[in-house]
């Protein structure tokens, strides 16, 4: 009943607040694009000489064709789901690592503290493009690889928000009460600290996801990311580059699609901090 | 006379500050027995809240330098890894805390956090939730069914000050400290709260060390008491025994500057000046710059305890004999 009723409050925050909406319903197309992507697209996206090299779009070619005469539109919607899941993976590590460590660090304090906010500076100190190519020279090429190197240089950012929240809420008379309730140190960190923070991780997840898209691009367009043949945007971007002066669809489109995904990512992300975290409401 | 289920031996705590230690509590012994009520009273920075905390070991770590012992069930706490303390806290000893309103998750609905309490003892999902809300009844939750699905935010004052007595009452514990456990609370709602104490001693037979400012619950409520001044016992005993016969300066003034329903006219009376902070351990008595019979004496001496009575223990050269007006029975 009373559940009921505040989820019926939230979703009405949610519908009320512009910037959520339209981030919301741009990821949901992404999301319906990658789930039926087989089912969208007319060709296959490795199927080559559909209808000829570098055919303009047209009614047939949305999206016009490639250099080995693939249809670039099957491509652009087979890629959805490499960016989709990119995102997760670079989400769901960079939380697992900078989460832990700020518990840890907030938590523990002393020598801990001292040693891994050193590792975390370390890690800002150094372009996160370079730090990046760096592991993943070191990894090999690939994409999985790329997520890998991109989420372990971004962690950090989640490591500092959540070590600073920890400290304050490690002081609060709650916490004391578990403590004298002979709660251990793993069981308060997880079960009284934690969850009070997520309010401002779920903000925190949707404003850096556009960034782990955009860097994981970015080394697939230097050509340590995905490999060809694989739809993704960044490799299509940096294949398209060749041509762009006599077919600039081959880049414009997936070009684009990113756009349009990143942008649903910031808007979702600006809406539920509006949402969730009414302190740093933005003006 | 009852079984002695908590004993400090000795307890000296220093608080480490810039450029030396800050002695907060200095030489404390004290009993507590199965099945009473014992109170600290004293000022704002007697150090009787850090008694409380130091027995459950949650003196934040590196800050403060204890000595002596603390004897739970004949078991010094002093020496105890940090896993044994996780199993000492809440299963053998409960504390509640002064301010009900921060200290309860405010994540969890109420009923979910004395659920996971019970559950910590091994205890199935819905069997802890039916104890819990059995709890709720026991504390004389208004509405107990319906609370238990509220947040803490949700409740007021003495209903959170519910939730966390019946949290601790949850594993049933030996020793329950209650740190000003009504200070927040409004009157009408303390008298409750106390109600619920004393039935927790009596049904449960349960140790209680109660620590407040408030001398109208001390005798509402103790069975005896240690009055604190500035880190140390000053005077202990039978709360009979020191409301009747007060022997200490400081426990009389403090008598004096209770409102009596015997004495209507006037302003109450007030003792000047504040505890002090103590930086240096020098021989004296730590009363003497407050006291209105200090003497000289008093400033070079540390006035050792002496038996009044049966129970009545008092630091004072004035109870001692030693003082120079002590013949006219100051």
């Amino acid at each position: 009943m009373r559940d009921r009723e505040k989820v019926r409050e939230t979703l009405q925050a949610c519908l009320k607040n512009g910037n959520f909406m339209v981030g919301f319903l741009i990821l949901l197309s992404v999301l319906l694009v990658a789930l039926f992507s087989e089912q969208i697209a007319p060709y296959g996206y490795t199927e080559q000489l559909v209808g000829g090299k570098f055919s303009p779009p047209s009614a047939e070619f949305w999206f016009g064709t490639d250099e080995l005469g693939r249809d670039v539109f099957s491509r652009v919607v087979a890629g959805t789901r490499i960016t989709l899941w990119v995102a997760f993976i670079g989400a769901t590590l960079e939380l697992v690592l900078g989460v832990t460590v700020g518990l840890i660090c907030g938590y523990f304090g002393k020598w801990i503290d001292r040693v891994f906010s050193f590792l975390t500076d370390l890690t800002w100190c150094i372009p996160g493009t370079i730090l990046a190519l760096a592991v993943v020279t070191l990894l090999g090429k690939g994409l999985t690889n790329s997520v890998i190197a991109i989420s372990l240089v971004s962690w950090a950012s989640y490591a500092r928000p959540v070590r600073a929240k920890t400290m304050s809420l490690k002081n609060m008379a709650f916490v004391e009460t578990g403590t004298a309730f002979g709660e251990s140190s793993f069981s308060l960190m997880f079960r009284y600290i934690l969850p009070n923070v997520v309010p401002s991780l779920i903000v925190m997840v949707s404003m850096s996801l556009p960034a782990t898209i955009l860097s994981t691009t970015t080394l697939s367009f230097l050509g340590l990311g995905s490999q060809a043949p694989s739809p993704d945007w960044g490799l299509a971007l940096s294949k398209g580059i060749d041509y762009i002066g006599t077919a600039p669809w081959l880049s414009v489109f997936p070009g684009i699609a990113l756009v349009y995904t990143v942008l649903g990512f910031n808007l979702l992300g600006e809406g539920l901090r509006d949402i969730l975290d009414p302190h740093m409401k933005s003006q | 006379m009852k079984e002695t289920l908590l004993s400090l031996e000795h307890l000296s705590i220093d608080y480490k500050i810039k450029g030396g230690y800050l002695s907060a509590v200095n030489d404390v012994s004290m009993d507590i027995r199965q099945g009473e009520i014992f109170a600290v009273v004293g000022e704002s920075g007697c150090g009787k809240s850090t008694v409380a905390h130091s027995v459950m070991r949650l003196l934040s770590g590196g800050n403060a330098k204890i000595e002596g012992k603390i004897l739970f069930d004949g078991r010094d706490l002093m020496i105890c890894s940090e896993k044994e303390m996780e199993a000492v806290r809440g299963k053998e000893i409960g504390m509640i805390f002064q301010n009900p309103l921060d200290s309860l998750n405010p994540v969890y609905t109420v009923g979910n956090q004395v659920g996971e309490a019970i559950m910590l003892d091994r205890v199935d999902k819905q069997e802890a939730m039916r104890r819990a809300i059995k709890l709720f009844q026991d504390v004389k939750m208004p509405d107990a069914q319906e609370r238990a699905d509220s947040f803490p935010h949700e409740l007021s004052g003495g209903m959170r000050q519910r939730v966390m007595i019946a949290m601790m009452l949850s594993r049933d514990p030996r020793l329950l400290i209650a740190d000003e456990p009504t200070t927040a609370l409004d009157v009408t709602i303390e008298a409750q709260i106390l109600e619920i104490i004393k039935e927790l001693k009596e049904k449960r037979n349960t140790a209680i060390l109660m620590i407040t400012h408030n001398f109208g619950l001390v005798a509402e409520a103790a069975d005896r008491i240690a009055v604190m001044y500035a880190g140390e016992v000053v005077e202990s005993g039978d709360v009979f025994e020191i409301f009747e016969n007060p022997m200490h300066p400081y426990t009389r003034l403090l008598m004096k500057a209770l409102p009596r329903k015997t004495k209507r006219e006037g302003r109450l009376e007030t003792i000047d000046g504040s505890v002090p902070r103590i930086l240096d351990k020098k021989p004296g008595c730590r009363f003497a710059n407050r006291c209105p019979y200090a003497q000289e004496l008093c400033r070079s001496r540390t006035p050792g305890e002496t038996t009044v009575g049966e129970t009545h223990r008092c630091r004072c050269f004035l109870v001692s004999g030693e003082h120079a007006s002590s013949g006219k029975g100051a």
